[in-house]
């Protein structure tokens, strides 16, 4: 639910290529990903499971903390296994920071200065920057951009059918996995018929579109685009039907725990524990 | 809460409310906003909409369900990346929560939207991973079964083609989405009541209910909620024109409704009373380490200074903290009760405003 804002005309007409771009964007990121996570690496070379369930403890022990060094200290840590997983340490420190965090200490600044405490700072305008305010910000910056690291950090380091596929060692069940699966890979599929109906209707427009037309122009396509979901859900459950499905599911679990995979999750394991620990 | 001059202190606010405002992925609440215990709290709300959900989605649509679910799904997700216009050159993402229960109902747009969700946090770092149950009953619950209810009102016993299906679509969508942001400004709200270092310091989103309710209810209202009542009316107005199949469809799981849209909320409003009843009483395990302590034990352990909103509170409710054996169970609690009281029997008020001027024009308008 991101809104933006600016100036009317460049506005209107921007609408179509701004959704075109934000479509194309999402599908480069995702191939993107994929390339990182065929190189040789640490991460690349844990199984998914351990990586799954190292990522969830750290992410608790994050946000359980009340120490911003313990939370910095995990920051760091990821920095180390970003560079050691034939990541670029600089890519991986924009990405999450251009982002979120930015928006973030955009949206805390105030509390800076309205956040009860002794004072740190005296400012013009009668603002005064206080002790609690100043790690208020710090606690919230530092927790959301440890907590995307270590999200980007999974992502960025596994096939995404692989993500998926370990999600079963959180008890979830085959179907709900089976059906996350086709979601992701439908969300490409969509994403690839919504670029083309837009780089269609785009091609057709000579000038300005109204709002009133560019609002239709867009209800248009989302309910083609649904149209095309339940036709072709109809024509996939065939699809499966004629492969032998029967409601019942069998999920390959192409897993295998290593000597190695063990040594690493107890690492991570025995980390969050003293992530929680230091940090209370 | 304040100390600072008056001045300043509405420029903070000004900039505050602005500010939370133009961070509005703000509806995806990411990690590190909420404290664990709401997000286990949030987790436990939305678990019995995903059990109701699937339970569903097997007795309607069986095997079926599985290619169903995971292409809406999917086109739910597409739907959250459009930029959708507003009138007066802004543009807002819809959730698209409201097609989704138009078509599915909402039982099963709550697993969809979800799904859809999910896979934003994962894969595309939209939302947290430890906000999910927060950011699922905002978007995946209130919003269907909200808007649902209402579009519901809108267009029973209505001709699948009537223009009342687009007024209710519309009136749904805005509404769904407007009071979910209203969800979402309590949930950042009670962080600094509830989850603060010892001293003072808010661990979590720092800004109070008083900043955080209306930052999140007036940007979405003007423009995000518009945004989703907009889709949605357009989408039901092209179907309308040339798929009503589609809407024809639909229909069948709302049947199930017929008793009347505003039942289906029903599940909605036992789990919101049990929230408010049971959240203190969640809170209380964590309180004392959390550092939920009393005025006087706050300067019992060495503070220079008592904050200001606890100073207010204690004057409000005249509680000896001296006498209690559970500081814990001090007066930000009860502020916090209190709120969520007013904020339920508020929404309560307004839907039932709505149900009434709904049902008033149906009665008269039967075809």
């Amino acid at each position: 639910m991101e809104t933006t804002t600016s100036s009317s005309h460049s506005r209107r007409r921007n609408i179509l290529e701004q959704t075109l771009h934000g479509i194309t964007e999402a599908i480069e990121h995702a191939v993107f990903a994929e390339q990182i996570s065929a190189h040789a690496g640490l991460l690349q070379s844990l199984d998914a499971r351990v990586k799954v369930v190292s990522m969830l403890a750290l992410l608790i022990g994050v946000s359980l903390s009340h120490s911003l060094l313990v939370i910095a200290a995990v920051y760091l840590l990821l920095l180390l296994l970003a560079w050691s997983s034939a990541i670029p340490v600089g890519f991986f420190i924009k990405r999450v920071w251009l982002v979120l965090p930015f928006f973030t200490g955009l949206v805390v600044i105030p509390a800076l200065f309205i956040t009860p405490g002794p004072a740190l700072l005296h400012l013009p305008l009668g603002l005064v920057i206080t002790q609690t305010g100043l790690n208020t910000v710090l606690f919230l910056l530092l927790r959301v951009s440890t907590s995307v690291s270590l999200t980007l950090l999974l992502i960025l380091t596994t096939p995404w059918n692989t993500v998926l596929s370990a999600l079963s060692v959180l008890y979830l069940p085959d179907v709900f996995i089976l059906v996350l699966g086709m979601t992701y890979r439908y969300i490409y599929l969509l994403l690839h018929l919504a670029n083309d109906m837009f780089l269609s209707r785009r091609s057709r427009v000579v000038g300005y579109l109204s709002t009133a037309d560019n609002q239709r122009v867009l209800a248009a396509i989302s309910a083609t685009l649904l149209g095309k979901s339940l036709d072709m859900s109809s024509e996939v459950y065939l699809a499966m039907v004629s492969r032998g499905f029967r409601g019942s599911i069998i999920a390959l679990k192409p897993f295998q725990m290593r000597a190695k995979d063990w040594w690493w999750l107890s690492v991570f394991l025995a980390i969050a524990a003293f992530v929680v620990v230091m940090g209370r | 809460m304040f100390t600072q001059s008056k001045k300043a202190k509405l420029l903070a606010v000004y900039y505050g409310a602005l500010l939370l405002w133009l961070s509005t992925t703000a509806m995806h609440i990411p990690d590190g906003y909420l404290s664990p215990v709401t997000c286990i709290i949030m987790f436990m709300v939305a678990l019995p909409f995903w059990i109701i959900g699937i339970r569903k989605i097997r007795e309607k649509l069986n095997a079926r369900s599985v290619p169903l679910i995971a292409l809406l799904s999917a086109f739910s997700f597409v739907i959250m990346m459009f930029n959708f216009p507003i009138p007066g050159g802004t543009t807002a993402h819809a959730i698209g929560a409201t097609i989704a229960a138009i078509i599915l109902g909402p039982e099963a747009a709550t697993i969809v939207v979800s799904i859809a969700l999910l896979i934003q946090a994962l894969f595309f770092g939209d939302g947290g991973i430890t906000a999910f149950g927060a950011n699922c009953f905002n978007m995946a619950v209130i919003v269907p079964y909200i808007a649902f209810a209402i579009y519901w009102a809108f267009s029973k016993n209505q001709p699948l083609t009537s223009k009342r299906r687009l007024v209710g679509a519309f009136v749904g969508g805005w509404t769904g989405v407007t009071v979910a942001a209203f969800f979402a400004g309590v949930e950042f709200g009670i962080q600094p009541l509830l989850f603060k270092a010892a001293n003072g310091t808010p661990l979590y989103a720092p800004y109070p209910l008083s900043l955080t309710i209306p930052a999140m209810i007036i940007p979405h209202a003007l423009i995000a909620s518009v945004a989703e009542g907009i889709l949605a009316a357009l989408v039901v107005a092209y179907l309308q024109r040339s798929n009503v199949a589609v809407l024809e469809a639909a229909e069948k799981p709302a049947v199930l409704a017929e008793a009347g849209g505003f039942q289906k909320l029903r599940a909605l409003w036992v789990v919101l009373v049990v929230l408010i009843i049971a959240s203190p009483l969640g809170l209380l395990a964590p309180g004392t380490a959390f550092g939920e302590w009393g005025k006087q034990e706050l300067a019992a352990r060495g503070l220079g200074y008592i904050p200001t909103g606890i100073e207010k509170l204690s004057g409000l409710w005249g509680a000896p903290m001296a006498n209690y054996d559970l500081p814990a169970l001090g007066n930000s609690n009860l502020g916090y009760l209190l709120s969520a009281v007013v904020g339920i029997i508020l929404i309560a008020v307004v839907v039932w405003l709505f149900s009434m001027l709904l049902t008033a024009g149906t009665g008269s308008k039967k075809t």
